[in-house]
């Protein structure tokens, strides 16, 4: 987009719902369900957590009714990596040669990112740009962003340098705003503006955008206790390779992969090969993996990692370290959702300044 | 279209036991040639329905297909062991870094293999073969379990014609008259001018880095020691994530890499 | 090449997971396409002639009898593949290692004289060479398929040892401990059951057994776990 337009002021989200369904996305965002607010698909803004906010902490997540916000709560337990890339999907089948099936990428608009969000899926599209399969289910993606208003206790995007406010690698991108409850709505995409245009709307006043930059100026604030200074965490987490505090830290650990699994940037997986039953023909699976496995990386029969110590290493090191070296940014993009559901409630940020 | 992950079939052209309880095979495209590689790189060998693991290429057949020579190990190379002449498999690359073949010219070169390592060392060895002129002495060790364990032994004695080759085993029968013993001693033996030296290495890791650790006391600098890792690959792509080695993604990285770069990672144990 | 065959054998166990093969329904009639099911007394009074090309054994061993069956299984099999937690870990019955088996029998038994057992429940893999271990209590229908298509294909069946919040999450299921406070066993025992229990908003308990290389010892440290568990206890 060549031009920023001024951001407009959206009464409700029902019209905009509508209108992706009719441009015949499926709509996925926020829903109450089983005791969190999780992506599920959508047909109205009823469906939406209107009113529902989360308590977080290290190994803990807890809702509660509070407020008038729609996206009044922090990181879900999804995230979008199950869209752009599937907990589990068939490569191919074989039958004295390969049989590849449709790539399976409906068209998605997705409601409800935020920036750590968009950050995260700007780091996957580096990682697996390469792949036919993923680029494809990205480009199906059409991206509500929503400036984050409500950080957990967990959250620490501001440290990452990726939040809170949604800058870029969206459609839409709206700002929740109260008294009264409004949103201010800003487009990122020629598509998005061609959406916001076509939807009720009215033009906002200065108060909206002042209003607009309190919700990004308090949410700042509201991480600043868990700000950490990111310069040379990268060299630092590099040389701390044989530190005792490995080992302390695998005392806690429970090498279940939870962190890795929520994470947005985790990419890890593996193939599982079979053949079936009734007609003998083969077929690849892929699914999500993690560094904590066991097997991860066996070679001959034994893991290189064999120890929890060697795998929280990994996991952490790739994060703040060796990413860096091999995309040229961090794997991590501060969502805190490896803390929350981290049934041990290991603080990766604590750890890490242990580490230094 | 074909994704990147999809293999692509290839018939087996030949299949040869080799004495190395190993196996050789050629394998050419179904359709279409086969696509060009270069000495140290590796293809995906999809067993079908069983699955898929990384092989070094060793050269090329005499119709153009890949050699690959396979022991069998796990479930996979088992079955890619039992595989007959005319059966389909799956491949996916070439991949992976390769042996800098010019980063050689004009010096001497030695080429150690340890077990198995011979097989992606083949070409190396073939193209410096091919081009005496080119390089200067040329020197082949090759470590092996038992005597039976040493692959390629006809090509062995072709290759003396170029090389200085020195040939040591672990477990001796009763006519073996060659060294025992680790293939560092032989490292020790041989003559080394260490600043016209290159050296190309391949075999366990244990070996590998025992090998660089003695060229390196002999003054051969660590930037011109090339090894090839072994990590596990699901992808060869760069986007499974197994084969890490602290900032290396084994499979795109490597598996080739100088021992410069290799050496303060392989000395961490579990990275 | 002859149809191999197949035979399914009972020691100590509540013949749970055999009834998983009988459950397979559909895919048994495959199964029953591409082997020959010599022996299975839970399906057939039949008794099909070994050698047999796969044996599965439900049950620990708790007899002197069963000893000698598993070692008559082994030399009649060419594959033995044991199914469910009681062949492969011993299970419920593997309580009495715990204790004095014979003060059991004097408690439970009207007349402990009639009751001939041994002092211990064992897998089946201490006294036999086993090819595969299928865990589970009772053992999954989609793995126990798993594991004849593979033995069928001559390949090693994809069983993955990785916690049950891996299969948990792959499913979308929130983390039970984390969003309720549910105490859950799902980051030490190994999946296979496809995550069952948290799926219905209930902690896991086990049924798969520890993971491998699982930390039991801070699981059993985080608040609630053990308070649960330990209420079970003084419940019972």
């Amino acid at each position: 987009m060549d031009k920023q337009p001024n951001p407009v002021l959206l009464d409700a989200l029902d019209p905009l719902i509508t209108a992706l369904r009719i441009g015949g996305f499926r709509v996925v965002g926020p829903t109450v369900r089983d005791g969190v607010i999780r992506f599920a698909e959508l047909s109205s803004a009823a469906e939406s957590p209107t009113g529902w906010t989360d308590a977080q902490e290290p190994g803990r997540y807890r809702l509660r009714q509070e407020g008038e916000l729609v996206f009044g709560y922090a990181a879900s337990p999804d995230s979008a990596k199950r869209y752009t890339h599937p907990p589990r999907t068939t490569l191919f089948r074989w039958d004295k040669g390969p049989i590849e099936p449709e790539i399976d990428a409906p068209p998605t608009a997705l409601i409800g990112l935020r920036a750590c969000d968009l950050a995260a899926l700007a780091v996957q599209d580096r990682v697996l740009g390469g792949s036919a399969a993923y680029r494809a289910r990205r480009a199906a993606l059409f991206l509500v962003a929503v400036d984050c208003a409500t950080p957990s206790a967990v959250c620490f995007c501001t440290s990452m340098g990726t939040g809170p406010k949604a800058e870029a690698g969206f459609d839409l991108a709206l700002t929740e705003l109260s008294e009264p409850h409004r949103f201010l709505a800003r487009a990122g995409s020629e598509r998005g503006a061609e959406i916001l245009a076509a939807l009720p709307h009215r033009a906002s006043a200065p108060a909206d955008l002042a209003a607009a930059a309190d919700v990004t100026r308090t949410a700042t604030a509201r991480m600043e206790p868990r700000r950490f200074e990111l310069d040379g965490v990268k060299e630092q987490v590099a040389a701390a390779r044989t530190s005792p505090v490995w080992e302390e830290i695998a005392s806690r650990c429970l090498t279940c992969a939870n962190c890795t699994i929520v994470c947005p940037t985790c990419f890890c997986t593996t193939v599982e090969d079979g053949t079936d039953l009734s007609d003998g023909a083969a077929e690849r699976v892929e699914r999500w993996d993690s560094c904590f496995t066991f097997g991860f990386t066996e070679l001959g029969g034994e893991p290189v990692r064999a120890s929890g110590a060697a795998r929280y290493r990994q996991w952490l090191s790739h994060k703040f370290s060796t990413w860096v070296d091999q995309f040229g940014e961090y794997g991590c993009v501060g969502c805190g959702r490896c803390v929350t559901w981290c049934p041990a409630g290991i603080d990766l940020v604590e750890e890490l300044e242990r580490l230094r | 279209m074909t994704l990147e992950m999809t293999p692509i079939p290839y018939r087996v052209r030949s299949r040869r036991a080799d004495r190395a309880e190993s196996v050789t095979l050629t394998l050419e495209p179904a359709e279409g040639l086969c696509p060009t590689f270069e000495p140290g790189q590796f293809t995906m060998i999809y067993a079908p329905g069983v699955g898929e693991i990384p092989i070094s290429i060793s050269g090329r057949g005499r119709f153009g297909g890949y050699v690959q020579t396979i022991r069998a190990a796990g479930a996979v190379s088992r079955a890619l062991c039992r595989i007959e002449a005319g059966d389909l498999v799956g491949v996916r690359g070439p991949y992976g870094t390769p042996f800098d073949m010019g980063a050689s010219a004009g010096m001497d070169v030695i080429v150690a293999a340890g077990g198995l390592g011979l097989a992606p060392l083949r070409p190396v060895i073939r193209e410096l073969a091919a081009h005496p002129g080119r390089y200067g002495r040329l020197t082949l060790l090759v470590g092996a379990r038992t005597p039976s364990g040493v692959l390629y032994p006809r090509e062995l004695a072709r290759w003396a014609r170029h090389f200085d080759i020195r040939v040591t085993v672990d477990r001796p029968d009763d006519k073996w008259q060659g060294p025992v013993g680790l293939i560092t001693h032989l490292v020790d033996q041989i003559a080394i001018g260490p600043r016209r030296t290159y050296a190309y290495v391949c075999g366990p890791e244990i070996m590998m880095r025992a090998t660089a650790d003695a060229l390196v006391r002999r003054g051969v600098p660590a930037g011109r020691i090339a090894l090839s890792l072994e990590r596990n690959m699901k992808c060869g792509l760069g986007h499974c994530g197994h084969c890490q080695l602290g900032p290396l993604f084994t499979c795109v990285d490597g598996p080739v890499v100088t021992y410069d770069h290799a050496a303060p990672l392989l000395e961490v144990p579990q990275l | 090449m002859s149809v191999p065959k197949l035979a399914v054998w009972k020691l100590a166990s509540c013949d749970g997971c055999q009834l998983t093969l009988l459950d397979c329904e559909d895919e048994l009639l495959s199964v029953a396409a591409k082997v020959e099911i010599a022996y299975f007394l839970e399906a057939s009074s039949f008794k099909g002639r070994g050698p047999y090309d796969l044996s599965l054994i439900e049950g620990s061993v708790t007899t002197e009898e069963d000893l000698h069956r598993v070692q008559h299984i082994r030399r009649v099999s060419k594959h033995v593949v044991t199914i469910g937690a009681c062949a492969t870990a011993g299970g419920i019955q593997a309580l009495r290692n715990f204790a004095d088996v014979r003060e059991f029998i004097s408690v439970v038994y009207a007349r402990p004289d009639y009751i001939a057992t041994l002092e211990h429940s064992t897998p089946v893999s201490a006294h036999v060479a086993v090819d595969f271990e299928l865990r589970g209590c009772p053992i999954d229908k989609r793995q126990l398929l798993e594991v004849l298509s593979a033995f069928l294909a001559g390949r090693r069946p994809v069983i993955p040892e990785e916690s049950v919040c891996v299969e948990c999450k792959e499913r979308g299921n929130p983390c039970v401990m984390v969003a309720h406070g549910t105490p859950c066993l799902g980051p030490v025992t190994q999946a296979g059951c496809g995550a069952l229990c948290p799926a219905f908003n209930r902690g896991c308990f086990g049924c798969f057994g520890p993971l491998r290389s699982a930390n039991a010892a801070t699981l059993a440290g985080l608040p609630g776990v053990t308070r649960t568990f330990s209420d079970f206890q003084e419940a019972r």
